[in-house]
């Protein structure tokens, strides 16, 4: 049943329909709300045999989810910003020991300066950490993604992050089906840990590696990441077919076969729809392509998805400094050899808003060829001037 | 798709009376979004909220910058002039204050046909013994725009509020909404 729910709270009760044993999770904006509705729902008894681990970092947090996981428990942490630099050991560990931990990553910008805002310098910042990465369009998609999140950490014994715009989804309300735990229970099976930390059973798990396997161990990783192109499609599908809704792809193309393709990941799909209709009533061939699945890089789809396509404008929601947009290097990478024209558009930094007006003007400069290869959307001179810039 | 702008200062619930009118117009069949303006939230700053209605999905996510309804909470805010930008023509204007009408000064875009004032937060302090006058104003923005029934109002409040609070508040919508509609009717027989 359709109702008008928090974000936050949609992803809360669709975590809890996971019915994960241990979340453990330390409160940052904008994921606060996410952990507390879990709190909420451990606490009154509605969501049973689940541990809350209250902890004194992210730090911890993630290290509770690895030792968690690592026990046998479905384990579920939470988020955002400086809160996943602070776990980057902890994440690159629960990577490359193969824990199927389920995260939500409540994007936000990275300091200095201090910004509490929206945009995905920090997910993107751990791009190389091993994790799987998945990007909710609405607050249907983050609670859906999250139902498949485990389905597919688990299957391949490997963990996820779910991001979501900060603010903009975890705090708006609108109308989101939360899965129920019935249908949550056809779609995702018993947790089956590939391997546990039994005392009745000693095994060693994390080990160390030497030089002699090390480069092998990294290759196999790779390839777990090669399969999950596979995989994560197929269970798109079977999502669908329980839940009636689109389910997870690698891609999500939206009137894409067009000369001018717009590639963008989370929120700002919407209002880059609402765009290019407009664009489309005034005769531009111009599409958009939401890139659901980061990690591991679709390369293949999206050469595929743009065949068709004679310029590709990426809308870079984070800024590789020195470099430019940082989906951006992996879209050049994907595209090298072919005739496509590649514009970066870093936009909505630290919260700033993307409006229809300007994605509006600087998608028509892209058709008009009037677009340099990087540009800021909405930079403002001004304040530049005033800095001595 | 109707877009509602709310003007107030943390503390008055400007979030939460974005939030209510969303469930309400759900309630009522409609495609709702509401999410807070991205400022920090502190208590007595200038707060903004933003509400959308629409029958259709609604997939803009932009604040809202052409508001058709705006509500503001907070009188002091008034002179600042982000509070009517942007105001959409034949836009509703719904004003908390204790002054009438013709008293208040306001930019030429406020069309006085479509602006009604209310003393919302006296009205709170009757109803509920506090001075948060967001909830009420909903009950006067109903009257003011025929965007959401007043049932589905009440509805709305009841569900985020409980025993007392919920009664005050209820009343206080409700005193609001007959006042609103009261002042229409004037103004539509004069």
């Amino acid at each position: 049943m359709r109702e008008q729910i928090e974000g936050s709270r949609a992803v809360a009760r669709a975590v809890a329909a996971c019915r994960p044993g241990v979340i453990c999770a330390y409160p940052i904006s904008p994921q606060t709300h996410i952990v507390e509705a879990l709190s909420t729902l451990v606490k009154s008894g509605a969501l049973k045999g689940c541990e809350f681990v209250n902890v004194e970092s992210e730090f911890a947090a993630l290290s509770v989810a690895i030792g968690a996981s690592a026990a046998g428990a479905r384990a579920y942490t939470a988020t955002a910003s400086q809160g996943l630099l602070f776990m980057a050991e902890a994440l690159y560990n629960a990577a490359g020991l193969g824990l199927p931990i389920v995260m939500t990553v409540a994007n936000r910008a990275l300091g200095a300066p201090i910004n509490i805002w929206n945009d995905h310098s920090d997910a993107l910042s751990q791009r190389d950490s091993g994790w799987i990465q998945l990007y909710a369009e609405s607050n249907q998609d983050a609670a859906d993604l999250h139902i498949q999140a485990f389905r597919l950490a688990e299957e391949l014994s490997l963990p996820v992050m779910v991001c979501m715009d900060g603010f903009v989804l975890t705090h708006a309300y609108e109308a989101v089906d939360v899965p129920a735990v019935e249908q949550v229970d056809r779609y995702l099976p018993g947790f089956t840990p590939r391997q546990c930390l039994d005392p009745a059973d000693p095994i060693t798990i994390g080990a160390m590696v030497g030089p002699e396997a090390f480069t092998e161990v990294r290759y196999l990783a790779h390839q777990t990441h090669q399969r999950a192109l596979e995989r994560i499609p197929a269970l798109g599908s079977a999502f669908t077919e329980i839940f009636g809704r689109p389910g997870m792809g690698l891609l999500a193309p939206y009137r894409a076969d067009a000369e001018t393709v717009v590639l963008a990941l989370g929120s700002v799909l919407g209002t880059l729809k609402d765009t290019v209709d407009d664009l489309r009533g005034l005769g531009h061939s111009i599409g958009v392509i939401g890139l659901t699945t980061f990690r591991p890089f679709p390369a293949e789809a999206l050469r595929a998805a743009l065949a068709g396509a004679k310029r590709v404008v990426v809308l870079d929601r984070a800024l590789a400094v020195g470099v430019g947009g940082v989906v951006s290097i992996d879209v050049a990478a994907a595209l090298a050899g072919t005739d496509l024209r590649q514009h970066t558009v870093v936009a909505g930094l630290g919260g700033r808003p993307i409006t229809r007006a300007s994605l509006h003007g600087t998608l028509l400069r892209a058709i008009e060829d009037d677009l340099p290869p990087l540009t800021f959307l909405d930079l403002d001179h001004r304040l530049l001037a005033t800095a001595g810039a | 798709m109707f877009s509602v702008r709310i003007h107030g200062r943390g503390g008055q619930g400007v979030v939460t009376a974005a939030e209510l009118l969303s469930i309400a117009a759900h309630a009522a069949g409609r495609y709702a979004q509401a999410f807070p303006s991205f400022g920090s939230e502190r208590t007595g700053a200038p707060v903004v909220a933003f509400c959308r209605v629409s029958d259709g999905p609604i997939r803009l996510r932009e604040p809202v910058m052409h508001p058709d309804g705006l509500i503001v909470q907070d009188p002091t805010l008034l002179p600042l002039p982000e509070v009517f930008a942007g105001l959409a023509a034949h836009a509703y204007v719904l004003l908390n204050s204790r002054h009438d009408a013709a008293e208040i000064e306001l930019p030429p875009v406020v069309e006085r046909t479509r602006l009604a004032v209310l003393p919302a937060t006296q009205l709170a302090l009757t109803h509920l013994g506090r001075p948060v006058p967001n909830i009420a104003l909903l009950g006067g923005f109903a009257a003011l725009t025929g965007l959401v029934p007043i049932g589905a109002v009440l509805d709305a409040i009841r569900g985020r509020f409980h025993g007392p609070v919920a009664d005050g508040n209820v009343a206080a919508a409700q005193a609001a909404y007959d006042r609103v509609l009261q002042q229409r009717t004037e103004l539509t027989d004069a």
